[in-house]
């Protein structure tokens, strides 16, 4: 275990490299840096990092695809996407060396977690642009595991491939994993009494205590939380089995939080707006992104010995971003979805509700009376292709509500589009 | 020919109804504050929402009022048509109509004394109408429901 002194110097050290690195690579970031009138040399200790600029959603939006990326094009060799608040995914790229950095900090988590090489890992997370799949997957097979790449889907399948490999853990969203669980009951089959699974890897969507005990108790499973993002490679941190926070690597995270209003840094033990620099990335490089989830830091030393800052669970957003079934979705996205639509008007609604264990969304929509016909199969239609415009953007699948023109609320200042009955 | 032939145009009024209780109480609310009768009506189910369908003794007067309160509604054209009020009533219709290859898209009916009465939505109801009458069967005029 690294002394926290060390720690902190061997971040001060990278961070230097990398402010160096992006003021003579990076238009991007020179340009950030003069407007804030910031040089490489007013860095001359890790506090000194609350001079530089702050990195947003948006910038990375407007710089897409790959604008913000320094690594040449040769030496990218991987992309992801995550889908993107305007309609427009946000592409991440990867060099080799990104993609090392990657498994070996997921691979690191999942050993504090107690998994190692004789486990059976059975990946249950969308395989593809979404960096869950892989994610994972890299991850198990770095620390010797054996890897089930189920993907998304079939559970039945899924609960087969537990019993008949010997499963040991999982990896996928809570909600998922206590369907799991449903189903496996369903087909006679006890999670807890019947098959090897102890662990799962979850996360990617806001859960709780409960939730935990509820997964324990019932599937015999212990629920580790893993957090990550597509921005900063996809996941990357987990709790170890001591189960006090998610841990931050140090050398390749430099953690913060600041009050979401100010920007200012809050204080010790003090909830706010999460920062995070990546200190090793490659060819899409961050620098103090703020990355919207609400938490708190701790940098006490943990039981387990580690010295890397850890974030009690995550409790809220700055944005209004909704996390259904895994999949982030922001209320922009759906209006961007429905003003394509011309049977439909401005005012929407969203409704997200836990039916079992998933997530469920509806959307409200005012059908415009020029719109309406006598002909339910052609207001059927309307309806259909609502929803699979939405569903084609979000990944999420949505119910679509007509209700008549000027019935949905109106609102005078910010709207309250969203209605969120799930009880996590 | 035309002219003649509009007679027998019922101007029904469809009415979109989202999926909560009370839409078909505030329907029958405006038409009985405005005095207007419902001379016949049924309710198709959509998804997640529905349309009521209705024939009223004021038309005009009642799409207005209900215009007014917010309700999303237009006209349909639909023909009513007088059915012997006996077994194979109903056959002996809808025969001559596939027999013509006229297709109902929906139909509701209602029984009047000493007669029913087939209401029918077509998507060519001109030529539903030439077919009906040409048959023998009698077609109910748009003004005998005033």
């Amino acid at each position: 275990m690294m002394p926290k002194v060390e720690l902190k110097s061997l971040q001060y050290k990278l961070l230097k490299n990398l402010v160096n690195k992006l003021y003579d690579q990076s238009r991007f970031y020179r340009t950030r840096m003069e407007s804030k009138g910031v040089t490489p040399d007013d860095i001359r200790s890790l506090d000194d990092m609350a001079k530089l600029p702050f990195m947003t959603k948006k910038d990375y939006r407007e710089n897409y695809p790959d604008k913000i990326f320094i690594a040449p094009k040769e030496d990218i060799v991987r992309y992801h996407a995550s889908s993107g608040t305007t309609g427009k995914p946000t592409i991440v790229g990867y060099t080799r060396n990104d993609i090392d950095n990657w498994s070996e900090s997921l691979a690191r988590s999942i050993t504090s977690a107690g998994l190692g090489k004789h486990d059976v890992v059975q990946v249950s997370n969308t395989y593809g642009l979404f960096t869950g799949g892989l994610g994972f997957h890299y991850a198990a097979e770095r620390i010797g595991a054996a890897v089930v790449p189920a993907s998304t889907g079939n559970t039945e399948r899924q609960v087969e491939l537990i019993q008949d490999l010997g499963v040991t853990a999982m990896a996928c969203t809570p909600s998922y994993m206590i369907h799991v669980g449903e189903v496996a009951e369903k087909m006679g089959v006890s999670l807890k009494n019947d098959t090897k699974l102890r662990y799962g890897l979850l996360g990617a969507e806001p859960w709780s205590d409960k939730m935990r005990d509820k997964i324990y108790d019932s599937l015999g499973v212990k629920g580790i939380n893993c957090f990550g993002a597509s921005e900063l490679s996809g996941p990357l941190f987990s709790e170890c089995e001591h189960q006090q926070g998610i841990h931050f690597w140090g050398d390749f995270a430099l953690l913060e939080i600041v009050d979401p209003k100010t920007g200012e840094p809050v204080g010790a033990g003090e909830r706010g707006e999460m920062v995070l620099t990546m200190l090793q990335k490659e060819a899409f490089p961050l620098i103090r992104y703020r990355i919207g989830d609400l938490t708190v830091m701790d940098e006490e030393v943990c039981a387990c010995g580690r010295t890397h800052p850890r974030i009690t669970r995550i409790t809220g957003r700055v944005d209004d971003m909704l996390i259904i079934r895994g999949i982030n979705v922001f209320p922009s996205q759906v209006e961007y979805s429905l003003n394509t639509n011309p049977e439909v008007g401005n005012e929407f609604q969203i409704v997200v509700e836990r039916k079992g264990a998933l997530d469920t969304m509806m959307v409200r929509v005012e059908l415009k009376p020029e719109a309406f016909t006598d002909n339910i199969l052609e207001l059927n239609c309307i309806r259909e292709r609502i929803a699979h415009k939405l569903r084609s953007l979000l990944n999420v699948n949505p119910v679509i509500e007509l209700v008549g023109p000027g019935t949905l609320p109106r609102f005078e200042g910010k709207a309250k589009r969203v209605i969120d009955r799930r009880e996590i | 020919m035309a002219d003649d032939l509009d007679r027998y145009k019922i101007k029904q009024l469809s009415i979109f109804s989202e999926n909560r209780p009370g839409r078909l109480m505030d329907f029958s609310k405006a038409m009985g504050e405005e005095n207007i009768n419902i001379l016949a009506f049924s309710i198709a189910e959509g998804a997640g929402y529905g349309v009521i369908r209705a024939f009223v003794s004021d038309p005009e007067k009642a799409l207005r009022r209900l215009q007014e309160h917010g309700f999303v509604v237009r006209y349909t054209d639909v023909i009513a048509i007088h059915m012997a009020d006996k077994p194979g009533g109903l056959y002996d219709l809808t025969k001559v109509l596939k027999e013509a290859g006229i297709n109902i898209e929906y139909a509701y009916a209602y029984r009047n004394e000493p007669g029913a009465i087939l209401v029918i939505r077509v998507e060519d109801i001109e030529r539903a109408i030439s077919t009906i009458k040409a048959s023998g069967a009698k077609l109910l005029d748009a003004s005998s429901f005033k």
